[in-house]
């Protein structure tokens, strides 16, 4: 954890800790028994009814495409081979809701033969039904929304939150599969400018990859798409807009090399790269199987957990926190991390004394003193109109700094939850 | 498969920097501690029986009041300790005791818990308690009189009402390398400069005050004295003289700075700060009372909300 200096005059330098230089060790996961895949349902009511075309007892192929009923681009592909063994609905943080997919596995891998045939003609519309479920989950949905009009993809080669070094390890170790996804994220999506963001100082040699290089700090909150985008495009993202409105995407450093190595061997690359960073806060690299429960990645690394620990997926400032050692890894973990419950930090009930700590460090300048005043007061829509809600990247800083150790950032999330509850609501009932 | 193990479940961000209300508010009584001490070597037992009955008389209205209104209680996290403290630095040695306690109930109660406690009050608590009793019983704080058995190797005299009495020459015994020593009277916390800038500077360090206040109130007091000097320098004594007498040195590091009653955004807090030095000096050259940094402070209290409207504007924000 990082703490803060004695002087406290000085802004934290919340600088990414470097990758380790040479070979990674990287451990590889065996197989499950059992992995499970989840399907986010739509936020819409009507369609709570939505399931998946599967029940028990049916034969899956790694690389099969499972699809919700209602909605065939909200899909997963099978990274293992097996029979589905159950069948459940599963639930997030903010009213997100899962179909959980648990599947037996089978040891010997089957290849799917559509999903073979399917990438011999690659075109936009394999990107679309199939590939957004490659390890790293690539933004492909973003190229078929109305009036997309993308003229710009950037690679992520930096890790965007602490304890992560998943990004940088592609960088460095995958550069082939690289190579070739940026090669095929060109046919795939016909866009000219491709841009390779990596760390100050990193190899030269990258520009080989056929991108465009650019160096971006790896300091935080710099890593993040919002403040990117000023970095590298000198493009301010207005409030209540995505860098997709813009024109660009973001691509994580994986998922261009897991496009690489599906365009190569025709196959579906089930694995992923994780960070995983025990109690004793070493970091260890791992291959796993998209789906594998985080219980045997912990148990092959013997890390121990008890009771009132916290698991997290993701890193301290943006990640989320699971309930459970069954839960799978997603597509887009790039890192699991575990803290004691003596290490974690307790939220007070103390009201805001007004230091100031938050609005010098919120990188979108928002006067999050008194934002957080009407936050808890439940004033979502003064909060937003006259204290800039909208206008905050989800850095995680606020509370980070909070003196008074009061959840500022858990209020900001409720309040745009909240507010796009509220508008959503409006608009069905319009 | 039910998991018998329960984990910790919250949102992000799972780091904290390790700040903390009770380590800012000790912090600043350890700050304060230098020119208190000084206070208590200066006038004795007086001295550390005002201290003593000022900080716990606080805490315990801060527990009583914690208690009748049925809210947590606070007192561990140092700031009614700090409150007393402060409201002991401003007072004289020989202040009586039911002045001190009726003083602390002021502060805890009409400064502070009536709002909601820490963090809800638009003025420094102790400021608010000093300027009704300064109102109510005004000649507990005329210093002259109160320190009258007091004999030491300078001029006995308190040098505002010397100034405001007998104008610019009577003052002219002061050297400013004296007055920062503490060769005046005045507060028991008050008078040793040095003691509070070097505790100032302390808490500018660590975080725990906005230098740009300090700053902003000092030279808002120079400047202004510095005008008045130049304008007629038989009435109005120069500007080290308003800077090191009085409560302007301790109005500048430990009063204008409090969290909640001062701005946050970088030019509203340059305005705040030399608007109460500017008006500090106004008080005391042409108004009636001595000192005016506890008025001028308060007034600049009441702007604290409207300035903190000057901000940036936010990243991306759309109109």
């Amino acid at each position: 954890m990082i703490k803060r200096s004695f002087l406290g005059l000085v802004k934290p330098k919340l600088e990414m800790p470097p990758v380790p230089e040479g070979r990674f060790e990287i451990k590889a996961v065996p197989t499950p028994g059992r992995v499970t895949l989840l399907l986010e349902k739509p936020k819409d009511p009507r369609l709570a009814s939505d399931t998946v075309a599967l029940s028990k007892g049916d034969r899956v192929k790694t690389g099969q495409k499972i699809c919700l009923s209602s909605d065939s681009t909200v899909y997963t592909l099978s990274p293992v081979t097996g029979t589905v063994f159950q069948v459940s609905p599963s639930i997030g943080d903010f009213g997100t809701t899962y179909i959980a997919v648990s599947i037996e596995v089978e040891p010997e891998d089957v290849f799917d033969e559509a999903f073979q045939e399917r990438m011999k003609q690659p075109d936009a519309a394999l990107a679309r039904e199939h590939l957004s479920a490659l390890p790293g989950s690539p933004p492909f949905g973003a190229f078929f929304r109305e009036n997309a009009s993308i003229d710009t993809l950037c690679i992520m080669g930096v890790d965007s939150d602490f304890l992560s070094t998943t990004q940088r390890y592609i960088l460095a170790h995958q550069r082939g599969a690289l190579k070739r996804g940026i090669d095929g994220l060109k046919t795939l999506t016909g866009v000219e400018r491709i841009v390779l963001a990596v760390p100050a100082g990193a190899d030269p040699q990258l520009v080989d990859l056929g991108a465009e290089v650019r160096e971006v700090f790896t300091r935080y909150p710099h890593t993040l798409p919002q403040l990117l985008m000023q970095t590298l495009f000198g493009q301010t993202v207005p409030a209540g807009k995505t860098c997709e409105d813009l024109g660009t995407v973001f691509f994580s450093a994986e998922a261009v090399a897991a496009l690489g190595e599906a365009m190569q061997h025709g196959r579906f690359p089930g694995h992923k790269v994780l960070t995983v960073t025990g109690k004793d806060q070493t970091a260890h690299m791992v291959t796993a199987r998209i789906g594998t429960p985080v219980r045997e990645i912990f148990n092959m690394l013997e890390i121990e957990t008890q009771e009132l620990d916290r698991i997290v997926f993701g890193g301290p400032m943006t990640g989320s926190a699971v309930y459970s050692e069954d839960q799978p890894i997603l597509p887009h973990t790039d890192a699991v991390f575990v803290q004691d419950r003596s290490r974690i930090p307790p939220i007070s009930q103390n009201p805001c004394i007004n230091c100031g700590e938050c609005v010098r460090i919120c990188p979108a300048r928002i006067p999050v003193n008194m934002l957080v005043r009407y936050l808890e007061a439940g004033r979502y829509d003064e909060a937003a109109d006259l204290y800039d809600l909208h206008c905050c990247i989800a850095c995680g800083l606020c509370s980070f700094v909070c003196v008074a150790r009061i959840p500022i950032f858990q209020y900001i999330r409720l309040g745009k939850y909240e507010l796009e509850r509220m508008h959503a609501a409006e608009a069905n009932h319009a | 498969m039910p998991d018998s193990k329960k984990f910790i479940v919250s949102h992000a961000p799972f780091w904290h920097d390790g700040s903390h209300i009770t380590t800012r508010n000790y912090h600043t009584l350890l700050a304060a501690l230098p020119a208190v001490i000084f206070g208590m070597i200066q006038y004795g037992m007086p001295a550390v029986g005002v201290v003593s009955l000022a900080v716990s008389s606080a805490m315990i209205w801060e527990y009583l009041l914690n208690r009748i209104t049925r809210q947590p209680v606070t007192i561990g996290d140092g700031n009614a300790a700090l409150i007393g403290l402060l409201f002991a630095m401003l007072l004289p040695a020989t202040s009586p005791w039911w002045m001190v306690i009726t003083g602390t109930l002021v502060a805890i109660l009409v400064g502070k818990e009536i709002y909601g406690g820490i963090g809800g009050n638009p003025f420094h608590p102790t400021l608010v308690a000093v300027a009704i009793l300064m109102l109510s019983w005004k000649d507990l704080f005329d210093f002259d009189a109160a320190l009258v058995d007091y004999e030491f190797d300078f001029a006995v005299a308190y040098p505002l009402a010397a100034l405001k009495h007998f104008g610019a020459w009577a003052v002219e015994g002061f050297t400013p390398g004296g007055l920062l020593m503490g060769n005046q009277i005045g507060g028991i916390g008050s008078t040793f400069g040095l003691g509070i800038v070097a505790g100032g500077i302390y808490l500018a360090l660590r975080g725990i005050i906005r230098w740009e206040i300090s700053v902003s109130f000092l030279a808002g007091v120079f400047i202004t004295a510095l005008i008045f000097n130049l304008a007629d320098g038989a009435r109005y004594a120069g500007p080290l003289f308003h800077l090191f007498t009085g409560y302007t040195l301790i109005g500048a590091f430990f009063f204008a700075t409090e969290d909640s009653s001062s701005p946050v955004n970088f030019i509203p807090m340059l305005i705040y700060g030399a608007g109460g030095g500017i008006l500090t000096v106004l008080i005391r050259n042409i108004g009636v009372y001595l000192d005016g940094v506890v008025f001028a402070l308060l007034i600049m209290n009441i702007a604290n909300p409207l300035l903190d409207k000057l901000r940036p504007k936010a990243l991306g924000k759309v109109i």
